[in-house]
C-alpha cells in the first residue's frame, strides 16, 4: 500500500501517511523558514488520496512547536481533510497537547472553530 | 605587537557592561541565516534547561523566538535588495531581568514601509486578548500566505501569547532605510 512518510528533523515534524489504511500522522516541531515547501508533498498526497479515500481517516496531530508560517500550511492540510469528510470518509483529527501546554490547546481550538470537521482534544502527560 | 586602537577596546568594554547591565544571556549582530536561527534556538533552549526554567516559560519564549528571528530572517532581503548589501545585517539580544525575559530585535526596513508597518502594530497593540483570538483566526483562514512567511500572522501571535503590547521604535537613517527596533517582554506572572 502506498505511504507517504518523511523523517522529523530540529526544524520540521516526522509525518507518515498511510494512504491504505487512512491514518495521518504529525509528530514533532514545524518551524521551519519555508513551510509551503515543506507541506507541499503532503498537500500532493491528499489530493491523490481524497481521489479514493478510506471509509474512515484517522489523523493525529501532536506537535511540540509551530510557527505561524506552518500554522498556514496546517490549516491547507486541515481543509483538504474537510472536503474528504464531506466527500464520505469519516474524518476525525486528534489533536494532542502537552498538559500545561494551554497554547497548544488554543492553536486546537482555533483550527475546530475554522474547520468543520470532528476534533478530539487529547492531552498528554509530558 | 600588532597595533590595536584603544577606541575598540573601550568599545568592547562598554558593549559588555552595557550587556552585563541589561542580563543579556545571548546576542548576536550580522547576517541571519537559516543555520543562525537553529544555533540559537539550540543554545537558548539548552541555557533555559540549565537554568531549569519552568516548561510553560520555556515553550512561550522559545516560540516567541521562533517568530522574533524568522520575521528578521525573512525581511533582510527587502532592504538589502532596494538598498544594497550594506544593510544586510541584523541584532538579536535576548535576556532576562527577574523573572522576565526580554527579546529585543533591531534591523533595517526600507522608510517607505514605515508607515505600514507602524499601522500594523498599533493594531495588534490596540486589542483585547480575546480581540487577538478572532484577529489571528480571521487573518489565519483569509489571509494571502506569502512565499515569505505567515502573512502577518507572526505578530498577532506574539501578543496572543505574551499577553503583552509591542513596543517599537523607527530610526530613521536617511531618506530610504530606517532602523526598526522590537521589543518583547514575556513575564512569569502573565502566563
Amino acid at each position: 500500500m502506498e505511504k507517504y512518510s518523511i523523517d522529523g528533523t530540529p526544524k520540521t515534524p516526522t509525518i507518515s501517511f498511510d494512504l491504505g489504511s487512512g491514518v495521518l500522522e504529525i509528530k514533532g516541531r514545524s518551524i521551519p523558514e519555508n513551510s509551503i515547501e515543506f507541506y507541499k508533498p503532503l498537500v500532493d498526497a491528499l489530493d491523490k488520496y481524497a481521489g479514493s479515500p478510506k471509509t474512515a481517516t484517522n489523523v493525529n496531530i501532536q506537535l511540540e512547536y509551530f510557527n505561524t508560517s506552518s500554522s498556514k500550511c496546517i490549516l491547507d492540510v486541515f481543509k483538504k481533510l474537510e472536503n474528504i469528510n464531506k466527500n464520505g470518509s469519516a474524518v476525525v483529527i486528534n489533536w494532542h497537547y502537552e498538559e500545561d501546554d494551554e497554547d497548544m490547546l488554543e492553536a486546537g481550538e482555533d483550527y475546530q472553530a475554522i474547520i468543520n470537521v470532528p476534533f478530539k482534544m487529547v492531552q498528554v502527560s509530558e | 605587537m600588532p597595533v590595536i586602537s584603544s577606541s575598540i577596546m573601550v568599545d568592547a568594554f562598554n558593549i559588555y557592561d552595557k550587556m552585563e547591565r541589561n542580563n543579556i544571556l545571548l546576542s548576536f549582530k550580522g547576517d541571519i541565516t537559516s543555520e543562525l536561527l537553529t544555533s540559537i534556538l539550540t543554545i537558548m533552549e539548552n541555557k533555559m534547561e540549565n537554568m531549569q526554567e519552568e516548561p510553560k516559560m520555556k515553550k512561550k519564549v522559545y516560540n516567541v523566538l521562533v517568530e522574533c528571528l524568522q520575521n528578521l530572517y525573512h525581511h533582510m532581503d527587502d532592504v538589502a535588495d532596494a538598498a544594497g548589501d550594506v544593510n544586510r545585517s541584523a541584532i538579536f539580544m535576548i535576556g532576562k531581568v527577574n523573572n522576565a525575559y526580554t527579546i529585543t530585535t533591531g534591523n533595517y526596513i526600507l522608510s517607505e514601509n514605515v508607515n505600514g508597518l507602524r499601522g500594523r502594530l498599533d493594531e495588534v497593540n490596540a486589542l483585547t486578548k480575546e480581540e487577538l483570538k478572532e484577529y489571528y483566526k480571521k487573518v489565519l483562514n483569509n489571509g494571502e500566505m506569502s512565499l515569505k512567511g505567515g502573512g502577518g500572522l507572526g505578530m498577532i501571535d506574539i501578543a496572543r501569547k505574551t499577553g503583552e503590547k509591542l513596543e517599537y521604535n523607527f530610526l530613521e537613517i536617511d531618506n530610504k532605510v530606517s532602523f526598526f527596533t522590537l521589543n518583547i517582554k514575556i513575564n512569569q506572572i502573565s502566563l
